[in-house]
């Protein structure tokens, strides 16, 4: 009996087509071989939400009695591989039908493996990724995020990329020959089958120890009975806020304490504080009033609250005074305006390092203008 | 006779109206806030009366003509939810079409009162009576009474207020009235004092639930599978807890305007030694009456037994009533295509509420009245000859007949 399960992690709308090209793929490889298979996204993921982490599967089984036996559970309880599509969900996901932080590894077997498309090496995604009690490998495609939106899809390869290596670290599911007549067949391209070809000989994998990684206990909370809730399908404003880190200056907007924006971003803002005018347009836009004044007048964006949506840099009328840069550049949500107020030498400079580095980087907050694809292309390599 | 006259009060005044008229003063005198109309007959007869109240100054309200059902339903259902005490309604086809927006007034738990006219659902157009619209939010925490007399319609129209408003209910009300033998009917009515209903009928205090700026709340949030069973159970026990609140109510209003029965689940006439019981809702009971009296000046042991809430459905009390008797003849004004025994919505219902029983009658079915053809009193005598048929043989041959219906 030999069921193999997939799991693809993906961001909402952004990365749907991507997602299901790998888990119809998959499919469609496994009954080249006699196997049975099926694919599917979380429902309770449906409808989508811009960049919100999402699930979909692939489950592949000898015969349809196992396949059903694997279904019993519609959402897999674990999977041999998990298939990430952006790095910066190696922080960990909250789904909007998911409360709490999942680990991104939640779901992967003892051995099984992690598969992410990066830039970053190994041992930097490791410090993001939660431990595990158990083994497994954390296996590379280098990549550039592949946004796409809901209308266009970005043909940059990842689909076959990521199916080239997943039959390397999973030769059990299917062989490399089927998956690139697989491909073959859906694209017509031969350069598409030569990409996938190219990911599976040159995919380098890292073993992860037991208890290796980010020792952070992912944040969580238990759901009420229908005892607790307040009927009438209620849900209470949030208090309004007060001072500045409970000071009487300032201003600090009142929270949801339960549902945290951490692994909805996949890009966060840095304040240039020197440059700033003060004109409020950041504090105002801000759909999630992420924004926290601070008793100098400033506007200090709280990671607690922000999804990373890009607003604020495009209301800001001051050059870089708001950026919005990778969420891969930091291990915490820590206050920009307090580093300042310690260092303002020090944080001006990792800020402006941070800008700089951002104008090489092709990553935006999914799909921003027309013809934006061919400016990327342009602007990256063949991977 | 069952029904009963407790301190025959009197207070107020005789007047002849029809049910429509009765449930339009009932509006005025319950001070309702916010009411909503569109035009469908036969329902539309209570907007008219409430509108010539408030054009003759009687009565002060927000009284809005929509532009359809869908937003009638939809105005009073933010208007309660606000604060407002409300009242709409609709017939037929009308009330299907504001489908979507009486879903969510249960879900929302708004104690929205509405007035289903009943009526045939078409095609073909018809006007006149069934059951099958009122029928549909059976299942979706509306509470709902189907009306025999113009009186009673008053006075379930107070009523449905006070349980609706109820904190420990918060669920809407549905008065059904059968088109034209009750709307369009004129009978003389017993229309209390302003005082009386001032101290029967509180104000609508909808507490932290109310949506204000002073108590900022969002209501109808978008929910996934780990939540929404919670809120479908919440929602089943405020209908459980409907039962006390309707008896408590009942108490007090029997008790200020004094008239009502025993039960205000049912009504029973004749039923103590009968071997032969029917059961019917709405203004069949009349004919049947008649029936039954001159079948029990025949010598016959035959009575009737009326449901007046269909939600909550009154399953001890029927279970109670039926277990004494040999057989038992369930006429539905309504239709069920391809139900258990093809029978009727009430048939299936009572046929299960009677399951665990003990002593099991015979339960008959019978279509009848549809489209609002009359049930007479020859046909409730067919129908109880058929009753009788399966006593004396001990079988059913056939558990739903339609009756008075041209081969």
């Amino acid at each position: 009996m030999s069921t193999v399960a997939v799991e693809v992690v993906y961001r909402g709308i952004f990365q749907k087509t991507l997602a299901r090209n790998i888990v119809r793929s998959i499919v469609f490889a496994a009954r080249k071989e006699g196997k049975i298979g099926t694919a599917f996204g979380r429902y309770g993921d449906s409808p989508e939400r811009n960049g919100i982490p999402a699930k979909q599967f692939a489950i592949v089984a000898d015969n349809p009695i196992e396949l059903e036996e694997s279904l019993a559970v519609y959402e897999a309880s674990e999977v041999d591989v998990t298939i990430n599509v952006d790095d910066t969900m190696c922080k960990g996901i909250e789904s909007w039908a998911w409360y709490g932080l999942q680990p991104i590894n939640e779901l992967t077997k003892p051995n099984g493996t992690l598969l992410v498309t990066s830039r970053q090496n190994a041992d930097a995604l490791v410090e993001d990724i939660h431990q595990k009690d158990s083994p497994y490998d954390l296996a590379i495609v280098p990549s550039t995020v592949s946004f796409s939106g809901l209308w266009v899809y970005k043909d940059d390869h990842t689909d076959v990329r990521l199916l080239g290596a997943l039959c390397k670290v999973c030769p059990q599911l299917v062989s490399l020959n089927s998956m690139l007549e697989v491909i073959q067949e859906t694209w017509s391209d031969d350069v598409k089958v030569a990409s996938a070809q190219r990911a599976h000989d040159r995919l380098t994998t890292r073993a992860v120890e037991p208890g290796e990684g980010n020792r952070e206990t992912p944040f969580k909370f238990d759901l009420l009975g229908w005892t607790q809730m307040e009927e009438g399908l209620v849900i209470r404003g949030i208090e309004q806020g007060g001072g500045f880190r409970g000071g009487d200056e300032g201003f600090q907007p009142g929270r949801n304490e339960v549902f945290k924006k951490w692994s909805t971003r996949s890009m966060r803002p840095v304040i240039n504080f020197e440059t700033c005018i003060k004109c409020t347009l950041c504090w105002l836009q801000c759909p999630d009033t992420c924004f926290d004044v601070t008793p100098d007048g400033l506007y200090d964006a709280n990671m607690e609250s922000c999804c990373g949506c890009g607003v604020c840099e495009a209301v800001c009328p001051v050059p870089e005074c708001v950026t919005m840069v990778s969420e891969s550049d930091f291990n915490d949500n820590n206050s920009q305006w307090e580093m300042w107020q310690q260092d303002k030498d020090g944080y001006n400079q990792w800020m402006t390092g941070l800008v700089e580095k951002q104008k090489a980087e092709t990553r935006t907050h999914g799909y921003h203008h027309l013809g934006g694809y061919t400016e990327q292309a342009a602007a990256t390599e063949d991977d | 006779m069952t029904s009963v006259q407790t301190q025959p009060t009197q207070q107020g005044k005789e007047e002849l109206i029809s049910g429509s008229e009765a449930i339009a003063i009932a509006c005025s005198m319950a001070d309702v806030d916010v009411i909503t109309a569109y035009p469908i007959r036969p329902y539309d007869t209570v907007m008219q009366y409430v509108s010539k109240l408030k054009a003759d100054g009687v009565f002060d309200c927000d009284f809005i003509v929509a532009e359809s059902e869908h937003s009638q339903f939809e105005i009073v259902k933010h208007a309660s939810a606000v604060g407002a005490r409300t009242f709409c309604g609709s017939s037929g086809v009308g009330w299907f079409y504001a489908f979507e927006a009486i879903t969510v007034t249960a879900g929302l738990r708004l104690p929205v009162v509405a007035m289903v006219g009943n009526r045939a659902l078409d095609d073909p157009g018809a006007f006149g009576v069934e059951h099958n619209d009122a029928m549909a939010v059976r299942d979706l925490g509306w509470m709902l009474y189907w009306v025999a007399t113009a009186q009673e319609a008053l006075d379930i129209a107070l009523l449905s207020w006070r349980i609706a408003e109820d904190p420990r209910v918060f669920l809407p009300f549905a008065i059904s009235c059968d088109g034209s033998f009750l709307t369009h009917s004129q009978a003389i009515v017993n229309v209390p004092t302003q005082e009386q209903v001032n101290k029967f009928l509180p104000a609508y205090d909808r507490g932290k639930l109310q949506l204000h700026p002073d108590n900022p709340i969002t209501i109808a949030p978008q929910v996934n599978e780990d939540w929404l069973m919670e809120i479908r159970r919440q929602t089943d026990e405020a209908m459980q807890r409907t039962t006390a609140v309707i008896k408590e109510a009942y108490d007090e209003f029997k008790a200020e305007f004094g008239r009502g029965d025993p039960s205000p689940f049912i009504e029973e006439f004749m039923t103590e030694d009968a071997e032969i019981i029917l059961v019917g809702m709405g203004t069949l009971a009349m004919p049947t009456r008649v029936a039954v009296r001159r079948m029990r000046e025949a010598g016959k042991k035959v009575g009737f037994l009326r449901v007046k809430f269909f939600r909550p459905f009154p399953t001890k009390e029927i279970q109670e009533v039926l277990s004494k008797c040999k057989a038992v003849c369930v006429i539905d004004r309504d239709y069920s295509y391809g139900s258990p025994s093809n029978g009727g919505v009430l048939f299936n219902e009572l046929r299960s509420a009677v399951y665990p029983s003990q002593n099991h009658p015979h339960i008959l079915n019978f279509i009848a009245g549809l489209g609002g053809r009359e049930v007479r009193v020859r046909d409730v005598n067919q129908i109880t000859e058929i009753g009788q048929a399966a006593i004396d043989t001990g079988t059913i041959d056939q558990e739903t007949t339609w009756i008075a219906v041209r081969e």
